[in-house]
């Protein structure tokens, strides 16, 4: 008996050479873990290399998850040295040559997280279980990164993060195997509290509605302690339920409180619907303590804005990426991505494609698929020319701290891409928090776990 | 003083939503005695031809603007409507921003259509097998029917915006003697609730004063006893059938703007419309419909702060709550009848 | 032999040999062949397959025999689940605490629900577990997060206590689950030409726990209390009118069918320490319904064909994407291969749900009984074809129905 969570598909390309060469049944063979790079999860053959994309494929999330994939099928793409190569030609490390990784074309797998905990960590082993996969990537909501991170964390293969903003993802629950390229709620506080000191003014009333759940909480804890920093006054904090549809009855009763500042902690489709009720509801209209009420989404999709039609003129948030950005990595993406599908890619696409290039990178600098080289080599990684500036991979909490953008929602957008404007490029410098943030406490990291 | 005003407002509007899908659910309960799971799914079809009459009118032709770029440097494609083409830039813009309204008449033959194809397709063959099938192959239904829909819409919300007209508050604090900003409410909500009371009103004087609807309301006492006298009720449930799905549909419809359509909206009411129903009591009309206004306006209170604070995560259970303590005090529900569905 | 009759023994004869010989009849595909796609050999579908076996199993004492359409038995499952990661948290990580105390917490929760549901029947008894389970469902999301991890879930982590085991394994992670110290995840591998075979430890466990528990539903169902449960089904007036007062045997099925689900949640975070809100949710309840009656509710077999084409389908579809689909179709023309590939591309990967909703419909529409049901068909006419008097078809027929 052989211990470890390892899978078929290794099992044969370890053995290709003694199993099948000796033509005869290897039974209960342990011995063909001793040749060839071994002593970790998955470890790939000579010619391909496989890769795991689990992302929403059905629910609310799905058209994220559609964006998602075809970011990662155009990394895969560029990787295998297909296409124009995209981010390849920007990106500061120079090592990945279109060759695949470390000689081996890569090949990937999709799974469906259906933007749950247990669905999502389902298919991730599946794909590392039945398809070899070596890696996991993707995601749309920090419940799911969080659960996928830890069970990437046993089985002893790497993670990189998709869409996910809570702090815990790389705070409370960070991992060794995992690591996170998106911002967080911390780094939205930290950028968007400055510009709404010089919209707003310092002395502000504001109502808070916040999904309750993970991610609510960890973005409301943020932008509350940096607009009280500021000054601002919270009047009131309510817990909606996620998915609640119909949000009139909490918002009724902002108009009275006194409050002159509405921060919606909502995403996804509770951003949609909390957004337009409120439009509808006449608070952006509306006059209160003398000055003109305001709302503010701290955390923007550009793919759900959509959703919320004229309700996003004016509105400010923050978000991780956007493809109006003119840097030549932004523009080689773009570039790449509308060519290939006809439209500009999401800010979850993005962080996808550079989760994947990066990934690629750590493996060729490392020199080994062995998770605790990967993790070695993306550790302290400071790189650049993927569209947010110099970004570095930090070594205590696995989160690239790089540029965070603020944004507004247009007032007359030319086209259905054409919804947010970039207010502020929000320097590195001004997000970065110390590593002993109290938001992030009580998390360990552990170590590498490269599994069998 | 205020705050309790809106409540009610917010209560009653939602109700209207629930007392809609609900009245719906029982006739279809009442008349044909079919669990109907795909009911929710007829909610998000009627929500989605709005979204479809609002593409068809929109529907463009593309000229390349020379002058202007597009986000990857080619010549801008610019899309003009037909209908400001055939009828003029302002009549035109004015029907697309009305699509909303008009759905409501395009609806009517639409969701009628889909109900008499559900029904002579697939339910008239599951009237006499057991609940627990009807449940699964309505279910089936249901996801089917949201996954093409999926199929050609994506999964996002689609704004779907109320004619401008209707955009904007009414103040009721300067009518009700209160501060003038202090109770505001939407405009396009009261309409809502107005059609709610329309169709709620037009389908009990429908069931009040026809003989069909004197037919039906014998047979949903009685099926047996009807059948007994000569009259062919199953020609009329492919009607009834017809007429929950058209109200569903128009629920649906009139919610749009409300609630930015998605795939999955029918799904989400479902379940709530089954408590509703159930807490009405089943196969009662005033019940359902008494049951949708109640659990709204529960609802809406429960969503208040200050009894959140007093009971964390209230909001969350109000309605299951509600539905719990109705049926151990009431056994068939408010309005139920005994020997309905007990089986 | 086991106290089964002979025909019941065959059966349970049959099912020991599809849980021991799953690995390689889940396998028929060599690894190289486009095929392979459909193969369910790997220990994540495998356990699941026979966990959510155990759960239907549970679910048809009450549905199949009794006929209380319960929509809240996912309920029961996170109860059972919650409390094991709480074990494994609190205690060990050996999964016999976490699976003993998950059937006990959620027999005493199902014991709590269902004395308060069954005071109703019909429609009204189904929403009313449905109204509990959204409950729980709802709380554990939200307010009760820091009892059940809320959204993300309850999981283990290196500050737990562990005061049976240790709290971090050597090598400064999260130990895993073992039974006696054999690893959940452990596997031996059998690699026979193209093929190879897994053998997983938490998958024979789950196995062995499966078996245990389909052997004491049979028995369960050809005792006089399964006669009894029958007849609440069959008619509850004429039950009452003999003297018996239906209310307690429901209760106990209800009981029991809750502690299988418990045990099912149980198995579920020993085979993967992480317990989600999502599997309290209606549609999860719902899940266990459909598969029960795709099976063939009332039969005994059935509700474990149900779960394995469910588990199967939801696994195995929403794999495929669309390079796998111009893999196998590869060799064709270009033409011939985009077209098939348009056609199927609709129904795998994110479109799974709707070749599961067509599946619901089909089998209800063709085959009223469920699995089993065509199965007799099939079996009826090959029987007829050789003339053969079909006993076999009469011998089981239920007694009491």
């Amino acid at each position: 008996m052989s211990k470890g969570n390892f899978t078929r598909r290794s099992m044969l390309m370890a053995s290709a050479t003694t199993g099948a060469a000796l033509a005869m049944p290897t039974i209960f063979s342990s011995a063909v873990w001793a040749d060839g790079h071994t002593g970790f999860t998955n470890a790939p053959g000579d010619s391909s290399v496989t890769l795991g994309f689990n992302v929403p494929q059905t629910g609310a999330y799905a058209d994220e998850g559609a964006d998602e994939l075809r970011a990662f099928r155009l990394a895969v793409a560029h990787l295998n040295g297909e296409g124009d190569g995209g981010m390849l030609n920007t990106f500061s490390s120079t090592v990945l040559d279109g060759t695949g990784i470390m000689g081996r074309r890569v090949e990937y797998v999709t799974g469906d997280t259906q933007t749950a905990s247990d669905a999502a960590r389902s298919s991730a082993r599946s794909m590392i279980e039945r398809d070899g996969a070596i890696m996991i990537s993707g995601g749309s909501s920090s419940g799911v990164a969080v659960a996928v991170q830890s069970l990437c964390q046993d089985a002893g293969v790497i993670f990189m993060a998709g869409l996910t903003h809570a702090n815990d993802t790389t705070g409370k629950d960070m991992r060794a195997n995992g690591f996170r390229h998106f911002f967080n709620t911390e780094m939205t506080g930290r950028a968007l509290a400055p510009i709404l000191e010089g919209l707003y003014g310092t002395d502000r009333k504001v109502y808070h509605l916040t999904a309750d759940y993970n991610w609510g909480w960890s973005q409301e804890r943020s932008i509350r302690a940096y607009t009280e920093g500021l000054g601002w006054e919270t009047i009131n904090s309510v817990l909606t339920p996620v998915g609640a549809g119909d949000f009139s009855s909490y918002l009724t009763p902002v108009a009275n409180s006194g409050a002159d500042v509405l921060i919606l902690n909502h995403y996804g489709g509770d951003m949609v619907n909390s957004l337009t009720q409120a439009v509808q509801f006449g608070l952006r209209d509306m006059q209160a303590n003398g000055k003109n009420f305001e709302i503010v989404v701290p955390l923007f999709s550009r793919l759900m804005a959509r959703g919320a039609g004229s309700a996003i003129a004016n509105i400010h948030g923050s978000t991780n990426w956007h493809w109006s950005l003119q840097d030549a990595g932004s523009q080689a993406f773009v570039r790449s991505f509308g060519t290939e599908y006809g439209f500009p890619p999401s800010q979850a696409a993005h962080t996808c494609y550079v989760q994947t290039l990066l990934y690629a990178d750590a493996v060729t600098r490392g020199g080994s698929f062995n998770p605790c080289a990967v993790v070695e080599a993306l550790e302290g990684f400071e790189f650049d020319g993927m569209g947010n500036g110099p970004t570095l991979y930090r070594a205590d909490d696995h989160q690239c701290f790089k540029d965070v953008l603020v944004v507004r929602g247009k007032e007359n957008p030319e086209n259905e891409y054409d919804l947010l404007e970039i207010v502020e490029v929000t320097p590195r410098a001004d997000v970065t928090y110390p590593v002993d943030h109290p938001d992030f406490a009580e998390g360990q990291l552990g170590t590498c776990n490269p599994g069998a | 003083m205020e705050a309790i005003i809106l409540q009610i407002l917010n209560g009653l509007d939602k109700g209207s939503a629930y007392a809609l899908i609900a009245l719906g659910l029982t006739l279809i309960f009442g008349t044909l005695g079919v669990v109907n799971f795909a009911h929710g799914a007829l909610f998000m079809m009627g929500a989605f031809v709005a979204v479809t009459l609002k593409r068809v009118l929109s529907i463009s032709f593309d000229t390349i603007d020379e002058t202007r770029i597009d986000f990857l440097g080619n010549p801008m494609v610019v899309s003009t409507p037909y209908v400001e083409v055939w009828f003029g830039p302002s009549v035109g813009g004015t029907i697309i921003d009305w699509a909303v309204p008009l759905a409501v008449i395009v609806a009517i033959p639409i969701m009628a259509l889909i109900g008499i194809i559900m029904e002579r397709g697939l339910i008239r063959h599951f009237y006499k097998r057991p609940h627990a099938d009807q449940i699964l192959v309505t279910f089936g239904l249901a996801i089917v029917l949201q996954e093409i829909i999926k199929a050609f819409y994506g999964a996002n919300p689609i704004p779907t915006p109320s004619p401008e007209a209707f955009i904007g508050s009414y103040d009721f604090g300067v009518l009700l003697g209160f501060d003038p900003f202090s109770i505001m409410y939407p405009y396009w909500r009261l309409v809502y609730f107005g059609f709610a009371a329309v169709i709620i009103g037009a389908v009990f004087a429908f069931l009040r004063f026809t003989t069909f609807g004197m037919v039906v309301r014998a047979g949903m006492e009685d099926r047996e006893m009807v059948g007994l006298l000569g009259i062919d009720i199953d020609r009329r449930f492919v009607i009834m059938f017809a007429i929950a799905a058209v109200v569903a549909g128009l629920a649906g419809v009139m919610y749009a703007p409300i609630l930015s359509p998605n795939y999955h909206m029918g799904m989400d009411f479902l379940v709530l419309s089954f408590v509703v129903v159930v807490v009405g009591g089943m196969g009662s009309l005033p019940g359902a419909v008494a049951a949708g206004f109640l659990l709204g306006v529960l609802q809406s209170f429960a969503s208040m702060s200050e009894i959140i604070e007093l009971v964390p995560g209230i909001n969350q259970v109000v309605i299951y709550l509600v539905a719990v303590i109705v049926l151990l005090i009431r056994p068939r529900g408010l309005l139920g009848r005994k020997g309905v569905m007990e089986d | 032999m086991l106290g089964l009759k002979k025909a019941d023994l065959r059966l349970f004869l049959i099912v020991v040999g599809l849980v021991v010989f799953a690995p390689f009849l889940l396998n028929p595909f060599p690894e190289s062949v486009g095929m392979a796609q459909f193969n369910a050999g790997y220990p994540d579908l495998m356990q699941k397959l026979v966990i959510f076996g155990i759960f239907a199993v549970g679910y048809n004492i009450l549905f199949g025999l009794t006929g209380y359409l319960s929509f809240g038995h996912a309920a029961f499952l996170g109860v059972g689940s919650y409390s094991g990661v709480w074990m494994m948290k609190l205690l060990t990580m050996n999964v016999i605490p976490a699976l003993i105390v998950s059937v006990i917490a959620a027999g005493l929760f199902s014991l709590l629900i269902g004395y308060v549901s069954l005071r109703r029947t019909g429609i009204y008894f189904s929403i009313l577990t449905l109204a509990f389970a959204q409950m729980c469902y709802s709380l554990a999301y939200s307010v009760l997060t820091p009892i059940t991890g809320g959204e993300t879930g309850l999981t283990l982590s290196l500050s737990d206590p562990r005061i049976l085991g240790a709290a971090q394994a050597a090598d400064g992670n999260i130990p895993a689950a073992h039974i006696f110290g054999l690893g959940m995840g452990e596997s031996a591998e059998l690699v026979l030409g193209d093929w190879s075979f897994t053998f997983n430890v938490g998958y024979y466990l789950s196995g062995i726990v499966m078996l245990v528990a389909f052997y004491l539903a049979i028995r369960l169902f050809r005792s006089p209390f399964g006669l009894m449960l029958r007849a609440i089904k069959s008619n509850q007036t004429r039950m009452s009118y003999t003297g018996l007062n239906p209310r307690p045997y429901a209760l106990a099925a209800f009981v029991i069918s809750g502690m299988y689900a418990g045990l099912a949640g149980g198995l579920m975070v020993a085979m993967d320490p992480l317990a989600g809100a999502e599997r309290m949710l209606w549609t999860a309840s719902g899940e266990v319904v459909l598969m029960t009656i795709l099976g063939g509710a009332g039969t005994l077999i059935g509700p474990i064909l149900g779960a394995g084409v469910i588990v199967y389908l939801e696994s195995i579809i929403s794999t495929i994407n669309s390079s796998v689909l111009h893999g196998w179709f590869n060799a064709l023309p270009d033409w011939l291969e985009n077209t098939l590939v348009n056609i199927m591309y609709p129904f795998v990967g994110s479109g799974w749900h709707l070749t599961l909703g067509l599946v619901f419909m089909l089998v209800v529409i063709f085959l009223p009984g469920g699995i089993v049901e065509g199965g007799k068909r099939i079996a009826g006419v090959f029987k007829r074809n050789r003339a053969e008097p079909s006993g076999d078809i009469k011998k089981s027929a239920e007694p009491g129905e």
